[in-house]
């Protein structure tokens, strides 16, 4: 057995194992170390040097590309490291915007968080008077992400997540010294570049240099618009990250959801997972189809925007392979406005519908005015707005969110199966569909599902399952970086799967563009509260779901293609 | 009989060119057959044009200063009348310039013909290579450089020896061998020189250190702006391989190695190992945090040596001499030679090599013949960029790496300024601050805002803004930059100015204190009157004055409007009589 390590950090003795740097040990032992630019997820960058820490023979090094090693002292907390601390603070401050009263991220912004912290009331080098004129113009190109380089503090975290983790690069540095800045090739707007919209960048910005693009406005105007009949659909992931908002702990927080959309005035609160049970019979449909009539494999599934505009922008050649069902919000919007024709009591109803999604995702602002997606020349889906500005609707509007009392959704898009909330995770449309396609659909075989090797937030999951006499090879992928890899490897004939399910969010939707920021221990949790969802559902497999015949036989019935079904880059 | 007409960049801004040419024109003209050859620089810059005949005899005559009508009277004097053209000759302070020197390293420069490998076999070239591969083992290659105490010409000053062994002890089977080339410190051009007049000896010292470490892929990272250095680079490869010292199966072995040429874009910061790795990569030339270091995880992340043109320079001299007898040239610790680009205000100017450990006095006023037009020496700015300054009072201080760190400079490439009594502190230290921060690359806080504040202060003072507290700031914050910037650029980049305050407080304080530039360099503390004894009343002036800041009737004495002043030097170059007087 290898003998216990230890440090002595401020004179305490911590003890650690395979921790890659001197910050992982000293945030362990209890100390929040300064930073702008450490996500453990990425590479170490190392640019922000606010995370210094002192040793015993006063030498100062940066605790996050520092090994730690056995028999190592530290300080975290000296008069120099302060100094020097305070002293990079004023020199960020220096060429960063000041608007803070006005900022979308004022009191969430890392910047401001530390130049209280640190007690910082006076900047002193204003000469250069960057920090009060707006240098760069603002991009707002983007259907999804707002970008303001004004304030920018190059810490350089969205080009790395964005070239690292998404293998996108639509971002990275141009010029150098004080002149450096994060921007697009050729200063292109941010939508003619191969930005699939994802938000990881938006996630890991540490100021509001990147941002989702707000829409409550418009969501606020529907709502009190008379001749509206304003629908809302809330994605499965949701509702374990908005609780974190309010200061509360990673939990389901749908019922209060609920009630806090009906206090903001939605006059209809229904669930995507609704329709994701109906993605579920169609996709698993499409995957049977394919593997009976020996069509090219593997199918993947299309759910993801991000992963739609990867697809298009890199691997074309696979769109035909990309199934075709439209994405569970899309169903979503789908079958509810062609419920509004149809249904005789609706058409007595003289407002209009206006369909608004909440998602865990900012590629999903985008997806909605896709031209493939309208129908009749009308997108479906009327307005996205993300988990974040979902919450900054229900503080405008005065809720106190934590207090609510829990409310049911509305019928009959609001009931949905364990396997439709799955969505919200790496893997669970894989489960879910494994789910459609096992014969025995006891709950007993549905709880057996999990350990198929469709869980966990592995970037990568590889496995098989039995189907009538053949099996059926699936792999699991999150992350566009872990995808490409993966396509790479399908296309040299290297490895072959039958399905590949793809999500541009790393874990998934749980740790989407438009949620609040999650590290792994973070993401797992909220992994953890779908599952908790998925076995609290009286109805485990999506066609178990009664609401989905009625939609079936009601509202689809043979209009299957034309509301279900969608084909990218024709 | 044989003309050599050294060709470096230097002497060919000179004019070295047309002198040559007329050489060639003059012997063609007399239907005579004597080669005019090519040479590097000797580093004599001031005296270039430099041309040495060697009669049939050995005997070698060195001219200077030669242009196209020099070289004509030489011609009719020495190769056609056999008796040397004595007003040309080179003058007693150049001949001790190059006497009191010890040239190793860059023994061939200026003396072969840097195009043609031949002239290098000839004066020992490849031997060392030769020997490496034949009578040493590469632990046996190792030993000896690390033995000879030979340390990082680049400025760094770690030991070479060392590096190479812990390259060679990686298990990773692919390593490399790279060398920096891009000199960027400015006023500093060894590496030019070193490339234009012997390439091959770099060469050399990379392909042994490929032997010694393992490796068998060789990159020079030379910047575009040498274009003259990557012309002769690419001939010395080819002719290299030609001879079988560089490719496959060189000199018959099993051993191979291959040379690739990298031209840098003119980042200063790629001068930084990790930032001159990944733009030889393609990335964008950032330095990254370490570790791992560059001889775990170098060039595409193998095992890598990177060293100078200097350094690599030097290491066949060390295979053939041995440790023993390399380390009795220098300091102990210090062993060797150092090249010096003396510059400024000093009488000789040029490329000097002398012994580590050789005296700052010995520099300036044997070698470089003193302060310029009899003045007093001031300074010394050492280093570069990322150096300090030297006094009168560090005079007999060894130039060597350790002495000068203990006095806050460094060797850095080895770039020495000399400043005479003129100059003011204050603006030198600007000068270099804006260098720094224009070619910071911007990725660390301290670097990219600081530097920019520091020069934002710098302005302050020069431009008559300063107050005390601007001076302790500019130490406050050279403090945090120097222990908080990632890379050796950003950590030493505020050297410059915490060794002139630290050095000249006296003449800070009487810039912002007394609200006068010792040294009139600072316009804006410079004030503009007229002497009335000698103004005559011409009116000159005040035509002469864009402002209109002159006033004063005809033959009357006139009068400078401080307030309107601009400080344009207009009046002074009007007047005849001398009579503007600058305060």
């Amino acid at each position: 057995m290898n003998k216990q390590k230890y440090m002595t950090i401020n004179g305490e003795m911590v003890a650690f194992g395979d921790e890659k740097n001197i910050l992982e040990v000293v945030r362990k032992a209890g100390i929040d170390i300064p930073t702008l630019c450490y996500y453990s997820d990425l590479s170490i960058y190392g640019a922000c040097r606010m995370c210094i820490v002192e040793d015993e023979r006063g030498g100062i090094m940066t605790s996050c590309s520092t090994p730690p090693k056995d028999g190592m002292t530290i300080f975290t907390n000296t008069p120099k490291l302060n100094k020097h601390r305070r002293l990079i603070l004023k020199m960020l401050l220096s060429s960063h915007c000041r608007e803070c009263t006005t900022c979308v991220h004022s009191g969430n912004c890392s910047l401001q968080i530390l130049a209280n912290r640190f007690g910082i009331t006076d900047v002193k080098f204003d000469k250069s008077g960057k920090a009060f004129k707006d240098e760069y113009k603002i991009d707002l190109s983007s259907k999804s992400i707002k970008r303001d380089p004004n304030k920018c503090i190059l810490c350089g975290d969205c080009v790395r997540v964005c070239s690292e983790t998404q293998n996108v690069g639509a971002i990275d540095f141009a010029n150098r010294g004080w002149n450096l800045e994060v921007t697009t090739a050729f200063h292109e707007p941010l939508s003619a570049t191969e930005c699939v919209n994802c938000g990881q960048c938006v996630s890991v910005c540490p100021t509001a240099a990147l941002t989702v693009k707000p829409e409550f406005d418009k969501a606020w105007d529907a709502i009190h618009d008379k001749t509206k009949r304003t629908i809302v659909q809330v994605a499965p992931a949701v509702r374990v990250a908005l609780g974190e908002m309010f200061e509360m702990e990673t939990g389901n927080v749908m019922p209060l959801i609920n009630a806090a959309l009906r206090k903001m005035g939605f006059d209809e609160v229904y669930d995507t997972s609704f329709s994701a049970d109906l993605t579920v019979i169609e996709e698993s449909e499409e995957l049977l189809r394919k593997l009976r009539q020996g069509e090219k494999l593997p199918l993947f599934s299309s759910c993801c925007p991000g992963w739609v505009s990867y697809a298009e922008n890199r691997h074309p050649d696979l769109l035909p392979q990309l199934s075709t069902c439209k994405s569970p919000m899309e169903m979503f919007s789908s079958v509810v406005k062609e419920d509004a024709v149809l249904n005789p009591q609706l058409q007595l109803d003289p407002r209009e519908p206006y369909v608004v999604a909440v998602m865990p995702c900012t590629a999903k602002k985008y997806e909605a005015a896709r031209d493939e997606l309208a129908l009749e020349g009308q997108p479906r889906t009327d307005l996205v707005l993300t988990t974040k500005e979902l919450a900054m609707m229900i503080r405008q509007a005065g809720i106190r969110f934590n207090e609510l009392a829990p409310e049911a959704h509305d019928l009959l898009f609001g009931m949905y199966s364990g396997a439709g909330v799955l969505f919200g995770v790496t893997g669970g449309v894989t489960e879910a569909v494994i789910r459609r396609l096992i014969a025995d659909k006891s709950n007993r075989s549905m709880n057996n599902t999990q350990f198929l090797g469709v869980r966990g937030l592995e970037g990568v999951k590889e496995l098989t399952v039995p189907y009538e006499g053949r099996e059926i090879r699936i792999a699991i992928v999150s992350g566009l970086k872990n995808a490409d890899t993966l396509i790479r490897k399908i296309k040299s004939g290297e490895i072959y799967y039958d399905f590949v399910e793809v999500m541009a969010c790393p874990g998934g939707c749980i740790n989407g563009g438009g949620q609040p920021i999650a590290n792994l221990a973070g993401r797992e949790e909220r992994a953890e509260v779908l599952y908790a969802d998925d076995r609290l559902s009286e109805v485990r497999h999506s066609e178990g779901n009664p609401q989905v015949k009625v939609a079936y036989d009601r509202i689809i019935k043979d209009q299957q293609h034309r509301l279900l079904h969608v084909h990218y880059g024709r | 009989m044989k003309i050599l007409v050294g060709q470096g960049s230097c002497g060919i801004a000179s004019g070295a060119k047309k002198t040559a040419a007329a050489f060639a024109e003059q012997i063609r003209a007399a239907e005579m057959d004597i080669p005019v050859d090519v040479t590097g620089c000797i580093g004599l810059c001031y005296l270039e044009p430099i041309v040495d005949i060697y009669d049939d005899n050995g005997q070698m005559t060195r001219y200077t200063k030669v242009t196209p009508d020099t070289a004509k009277l030489i011609f009719d004097a020495h190769i056609a009348g056999g008796v040397p053209y004595a007003p040309a000759v080179i003058p007693a302070a150049g001949q001790a310039f190059l006497d009191k020197q010890t040239r190793v390293v860059m023994k061939n420069c200026g003396a072969i013909n840097p195009e043609r490998i031949e002239d290098y076999i000839a004066s020992g070239g490849y031997r060392a290579l030769s020997k490496a591969m034949r009578e040493m083992t590469p632990d046996q290659i190792c030993d000896v450089v690390l033995g000879s105490d030979l340390r990082g010409r680049g400025g760094g000053g770690f030991p070479t020896g060392k590096k190479w062994v812990q390259v060679k002890r990686q298990s990773e089977p692919v390593k490399y061998v790279v060398c920096n080339a891009d000199e960027g410190d400015p006023g500093a051009f060894m590496d030019r020189s070193i490339m234009e007049g012997d390439p091959h000896k770099m060469l050399e010292g990379m392909i042994i250190a490929g032997l010694a470490t393992g490796a068998h892929t060789g990159y020079i990272y030379v910047r575009a702006e040498y274009p003259l250095a990557v012309h002769r680079l690419k001939i010395a490869i080819e002719q290299a391989k030609a001879h079988g010292y560089l490719g496959d199966r060189i000199l018959g072995t099993d051993f191979s190695f291959d040379i690739h040429i990298n031209l840098g874009a003119g980042a200063f910061v790629c001068g930084e190992g990790s930032a001159l790795t990944a733009s030889i990569e393609g990335q964008r030339g950032m330095p990254r945090v370490k570790p791992p270091r560059t001889v775990e995880k170098g060039l595409f992340e193998k095992p890598t040596v990177l060293n100078n043109v200097e350094t690599f320079a030097n290491v066949p001299e060390v295979i053939l001499m041995g440790a023993e007898a390399f380390k009795s040239i220098g300091t102990p610790k210090n062993a060797g030679t150092k090249a010096f680009a003396l510059t400024g205000n000093v009488n000789n100017t040029g490329l000097i090599e002398v012994p580590m450990g050789t005296t700052l006095r010995s520099v300036i006023f044997d070698i470089g013949g003193g302060v310029k037009n009899g003045k007093k020496l001031k300074a010394v700015q050492i280093g570069g960029p990322s150096g300090g300054c030297l006094t009168e009072a560090h005079l007999d201080l060894p130039l060597d790496f350790d002495s000068l760190e203990k006095v806050g400079a460094m060797i850095g490439s080895g770039g020495l300024v000399v400043m005479d009594e003129d100059t003011c502190m204050v603006s030198i230290a600007r000068f270099f601050m804006n260098f720094t921060q224009e070619e910071s690359c911007g990725k660390c806080v301290p670097c990219r805002e600081g530097t920019h504040i520091m020069l934002e202060l710098l302005d302050d003072i020069v431009e008559a803004r300063g107050t005390r507290q601007t001076i302790e700031t500019l130490l406050d914050l050279g403090d945090t930059i120097c222990a908080t910037a990632l890379c050796g650029l950003g950590k030493t980049a505020p050297n410059p100015v915490i060794s002139t305050i630290t050095q000249f407080k006296d003449e800070y304080l009487a810039h912002v204190v007394d609200g006068v530039c010792p040294t009139g360099q600072c316009q804006a503390y410079r004030k503009y009157v007229v002497d009335e004894d000698r103004c005559v009343g011409c009116g000159l002036c005040r035509k002469a004055c864009p402002v209109h800041a002159i006033s004063g009737g005809t033959k009357r004495a006139h009068k400078i409007d401080t307030q309107i002043c601009i400080k344009c030097n207009s009046c002074v170059g009007a007047c005849k009589f001398d009579a503007i007087q600058i305060l």
